[in-house]
């Protein structure tokens, strides 16, 4: 079924909206972003200040506007999901040739009120393009070869963007998010049996290619993967992310050291407690429950999320619902498969709870489309 | 456009398959992720929580106060007081230099110290305070602190430093601290943490460095928080340190500082040892200098101006320093004879004033000679001759032996730095280190303790208590370490025939009060008080043939360092020996001169337990005595009075 087919009738109007908003998830969102809000008034020493309060205030923005792209029907985001993409994609050129530089990587615009990441916002403007693409295709076109370049395209152009950045973690999450949207589009499997050989083959390439004259990563990326090898091998230098995260983590055994108890983030040892390590200090204070309370959290996002893209009926909305809860679980999961050293430092924020405007708004947004979604399903 | 129902429910047939595929298996990989948190959090607990409390806890090292020196009566010697130093924390200071220049407007800065802090400054971690000005005054001390709100990161702090009230008095005893050197620790094996403690300060020289580790104490604990780059967050606990154990002296303060007066400016060394213990009264090298200088780095002006002295002041002569004995040895041939029963008291020697031995000459001090010499009057007049004949009939071996008796040769064991093991001469030890045979004329020219011998002028005084008690007397200067007596063992006795001994000392006794013995001059009227003892002038040249003939330079007339040594030895009371004293007084001129006043004064001056009534000396030198009196009166009270200002 099509948006075209919606009848008027079948979707609520007006304030009417407000009581078809997915509300499960709604509160979920909002369970997560307070044990952000927690834990950031933790990491500064019990404080509202620095992190805290910006935050709060972010995230009321965030909320209001993610119930306002609800309010908007979902066939109006479709029709501009062509000149979102778009749009990012010049932004994305944009900091490239302007961004001002920070953290040795050129990522974000500096707006006056915010610092726009582009790249956040790719994430969620390709999960859109793409998904208006498949709803655009006829079906049976799905898997053929000229009509699969095209979407891989469109996933490859902003990913080699973001890598040159270089942000190899979020190109990472938007080449795995564009690819289960597609594979959710009922693209083949062989050509994701081909790609994953391929991708194999890369890797290789890239360790292949170290120190060569076609060194594929930096200097700094390819640290990284040494560090999350073998961390123990540079404890104070290069591997003391990952060295401090652990043992952050594991002093909090199963109940935690207690609220503002953790020394690990408390004392500083940990690099980027507000930000990316965010979930460390939350495992140090709350141990294995408070870090198993929020992994539930986040599954349970997932679990509505499915439940949404599977209840929506046109292919727009399933694919975009499913592409950002897809996008929002890589997030969480790259993050926290690298604060318990099961992947590199790559640099991806923890959705929610880590400290960042851009991150906030963009997954606020995003959820606001899912909402839009599930609101203007025709009943 | 519109699709076939059958098309459009196979796709949202495939979607919800893909759907709950791909959903299974991202529900797999968070309870992967759950498995693994469960595996950090839970199986591995314990390892990371003991991490967690090292990477937070750091073992600070307290310094523990040094242990303080006094003297027998409880005066202090080294003592530590309140320091007040002035420091900088970078961070927190802003510009550095203009924050130098506000400082100094308030307190005088040393350019060494301010480049040496500025240095120190940029290696170490921002929020370190550095030592920007050390010992700085009260009162720039309150200056700072008044006006610390326009100085941020400045910071006046009190600490403890060293310091020895009795400045030089004490200064060859005790000796000095400072901070410790990397060849300090160069030389140590397993170094205490505390020596890594930067400026630490350890003992160098003297008692201070021989007893450092009592001195030092152990360090005390306290565990710090601190975070990822060092900072301090705050004191967890502590665990206090031992405090260094006190030492107390056998040094009478008193009589110290009184003799170190004495000697003056005069190249010169002064042992009084109590001959009933072998404590050890006064130990004093002249001139002296200020242990003080040392304690926080002495300038180089100040460390040359020592150094290229050429009365030698940072040497303790009294324990370094060798001579030969000269006539003060004379006791030991003699006695060495009484008891191998070559001579009696009564048997005498012709002197003519010279002696031949194997074709070559020896000369008595007195060219004219002494005539017929017995044991007593040899003694008293120092005739050479006599002892030249008897130790010609006794061989050096038996010299040798008795003078090994009497403590000549020997290293004590005193912690003060360098103790001399001086030169007892033997056969055996030409042989080896000089890889010549001993020849007779050795033995002639060791009678009368010239030649091979050496002795220190503390082993000149053990040899005379030992004369005075027949007791194998050792000297002894730490009296207690923290209250608790140090070994005082009841002498052995030297297993020596009284009667010899008593032979010596009444020749002894003639040489202070017989009219015609060498020290009359430096008697002592007062009976009870009355001294044995005997002058010594070591040659420091020889005289040649040529000189002799057209006569011998008397020592005015020569430079300085080619002056004889003057020595004085003696035991009081004579009736009842309770000290004994050595006086050599380098390049002094003749002993009895140079020597046996000073020896005099100092003997009183201890028997008295302060100045001595003018009516203990004989009437022609009251005057002068009472002179000297007051003006080394003046000099004590005075000394006493600015000590007594440090302390408040």
């Amino acid at each position: 079924m099509s948006y075209l087919e919606y009848t008027v009738k079948s979707a609520p109007t007006g304030l009417r909206k407000i009581l078809f908003l997915n509300y499960p998830l709604l509160l979920l969102l909002a369970a997560v972003c307070g044990v952000g809000f927690t834990m950031l008034y933790s990491v500064a020493g019990g404080s509202f200040s620095p992190w805290a309060e910006p935050q709060i205030k972010r995230f009321l923005v965030g909320f209001a506007v993610m119930v306002g792209i609800a309010m908007v029907p979902i066939w109006f985001w479709r029709s501009i999901s062509g000149a979102a993409y778009l749009g990012t994609i010049l932004l994305l050129v944009l900091v490239e040739v302007m961004g001002s530089v920070g953290m040795g990587a050129q990522r974000w615009i500096d707006l006056g009120f915010m610092r726009l990441q582009p790249s956040e916002l790719m994430k969620i403007t390709l999960v859109m393009a793409l998904a208006a693409y498949y709803d655009w295709l006829p079906t049976e076109k799905t898997s053929r070869p000229l009509w699969v370049l095209l979407p891989v395209i469109l996933v490859l152009f902003p990913t080699a963007l973001v890598l040159r950045q270089p942000d190899l973690g979020t190109s990472l999450l938007l080449l795995i998010g564009g690819a289960m949207v597609m594979f959710m589009a009922g693209v083949h499997w062989a050509y994701f049996a081909a790609v994953g050989g391929m991708a194999a083959g890369l890797v290789f390439a890239v360790f292949q290619s170290r120190g060569s004259t076609w060194q594929l990563l930096k200097d700094y990326q390819y640290r990284r993967i040494d560090t999350f090898l073998d961390p123990s091998s540079d404890p104070l230098g290069a591997g003391y992310h990952i060295t401090q995260s652990k043992i952050a983590l594991g002093s909090g055994g199963w109940t935690g050291r207690g609220f503002m108890q953790g020394t690990q983030s408390r004392l500083n040892f940990l690099p980027e407690k507000h930000t990316d390590f965010i979930f460390t200090t939350l495992a140090e204070e709350f141990g294995f429950i408070g870090g198993v309370s929020l992994l539930a959290l986040y599954g349970l996002i997932i679990v509505f999320g499915l439940v949404a893209a599977v209840a929506n009926k046109d292919r727009f909305s399933s694919l975009l619902t499913y592409g950002i809860i897809s996008t929002f679980f890589l997030f969480y999961a790259v993050n926290m498969s690298m604060v318990m050293g099961m992947a590199p430092v790559v640099g991806v924020p923890l959705p929610l709870v880590s400290y960042g405007g851009s991150a906030m708004l963009v997954l606020m947004l995003a959820f606001g489309l899912i909402q839009s979604a599930s609101v203007h399903r025709p009943r | 456009m519109r699709r076939a129902p059958t098309d459009v429910a196979e796709t949202q047939k495939r979607f919800t398959r893909r759907a709950l595929l791909l959903g299974g298996a991202q529900i797999g990989f968070m309870a992967l992720l759950g498995l693994r948190m469960r595996h950090l959090q839970v199986d591995q607990a314990d390892q990371y929580r003991l991490l967690a409390e090292e990477n937070r806890i750091n073992i600070r090292l307290i310094p523990p106060a040094r242990g303080e020196i006094y003297d027998r009566n409880g005066v202090p010697v080294a003592r530590n007081v309140q320091s007040y130093r002035i420091t900088i924390v970078r961070e927190d200071a802003g510009d550095i230099d203009s924050a130098l220049t506000r400082l100094s407007s308030l307190v005088e800065l040393d350019e060494d110290d301010v480049n040496r802090a500025v240095t120190e400054m940029k290696r170490s971690a921002p929020f370190l305070p550095v030592t920007i000005a050390d010992r700085v005054s009260w009162d720039e001390m309150s200056r700072v602190a008044v006006n610390s709100p326009a100085l941020p990161g400045i910071t006046p702090e009190v600490g403890l430093s060293r310091t020895y009230p009795l400045a030089g008095d004490l200064a060859h005893v005790v000796g000095y601290v400072g901070p410790v050197s990397d060849y300090d620790l160069s030389k140590i094996e397993n170094p205490d943490q505390l020596l890594r403690i930067p400026r630490f300060q350890i003992g160098k020289v003297g008692i201070e460095a021989k007893r450092e580790t009592e001195l030092r104490g152990k360090a005390g604990t306290k565990r710090v928080e601190v975070n990822a780059v060092g900072r301090v967050m705050r004191e967890l606990d502590r665990r206090e340190g031992e405090a260094g154990d006190d030492l107390q002296l056998t040094i009478d303060q008193r009589l110290q500082s009184y003799i170190q007066l004495r000697l003056g400016e005069e190249s010169a060394a002064a042992v009084v040892m109590d001959c009933r213990n072998g404590d050890l009264l006064a130990v004093n090298s002249s001139p002296t200098f200020d242990p003080n200088l040392f304690v926080s780095g002495i300038s180089v002006a100040d460390y040359r101006s020592l150094t290229e002295n050429k009365y030698r002041p940072l040497a303790a002569k009294s324990v370094q320093g060798t001579y030969p004995p000269g006539s003060t040895f004379k006791m030991v041939t003699a006695l060495a004879a009484l008891e191998a029963g070559l001579v009696s008291a009564e048997d005498t020697v012709y002197c003519p004033g010279h002696l031949e031995v194997a074709n070559r000459r020896f000369h008595c001090w007195k060219r004219a000679g002494h005539g017929h010499m017995n044991l007593q009057t040899a003694l008293r007049e120092s005739c050479d001759v006599y002892f030249y004949e008897i130790a010609l009939e006794l061989g050096i071996d038996k010299i040798s032996a008795m003078s090994s008796k009497l403590g000549l040769g020997e290293r004590f064991d005193l912690p003060m730095s360098g103790v001399a093991r001086g030169l007892n001469p033997t056969k055996d030890w030409k042989q080896s280190v000089r890889g010549a045979s001993w020849v007779i004329g050795d033995t002639v020219n060791a009678s009368i303790g010239q030649g091979f011998v050496l002795a220190s002028p503390l082993q000149l005084a053990v040899m005379t208590a030992r004369l005075a008690s027949g007791l194998e007397l050792m000297p002894r200067i730490v009296k207690s370490v923290n209250g608790v007596e140090q070994g005082i063992a009841d002498s052995a006795s030297l297993g020596l025939n009284e009667n010899n001994l008593r032979h010596i000392r009444r020749a002894m006794f003639s040489v202070s009060n017989n009219r015609r013995g060498t020290a009359y001059g430096s008697r002592v009227i007062e009976d009870a008080y009355r001294m044995a003892g005997k002058t010594g002038t070591s040659q420091v040249r020889n005289i040649s043939a040529a000189e002799r003939a057209k006569g011998v330079f008397r020592n005015k007339d020569l430079p300085w360092e080619r002056r004889d040594h003057a020595l004085f030895v003696n035991f009081a009371p004579y009736d009842d020996p309770k000290i004994a004293v050595a006086v050599i007084v380098e390049h002094g001129g003749g002993g009895s001169t140079a020597a046996a006043p000073v020896a005099r004064d100092i003997t009183l001056q201890a028997l008295y337990e302060g100045d001595p009534p003018l009516s203990a000396y004989p009437t022609k030198d009251r005057t002068r005595i009472e002179a000297q009196q007051k003006r080394i009166r003046e000099m004590m009270p005075d000394r006493q009075g600015k000590r007594s200002g440090d302390r408040a």
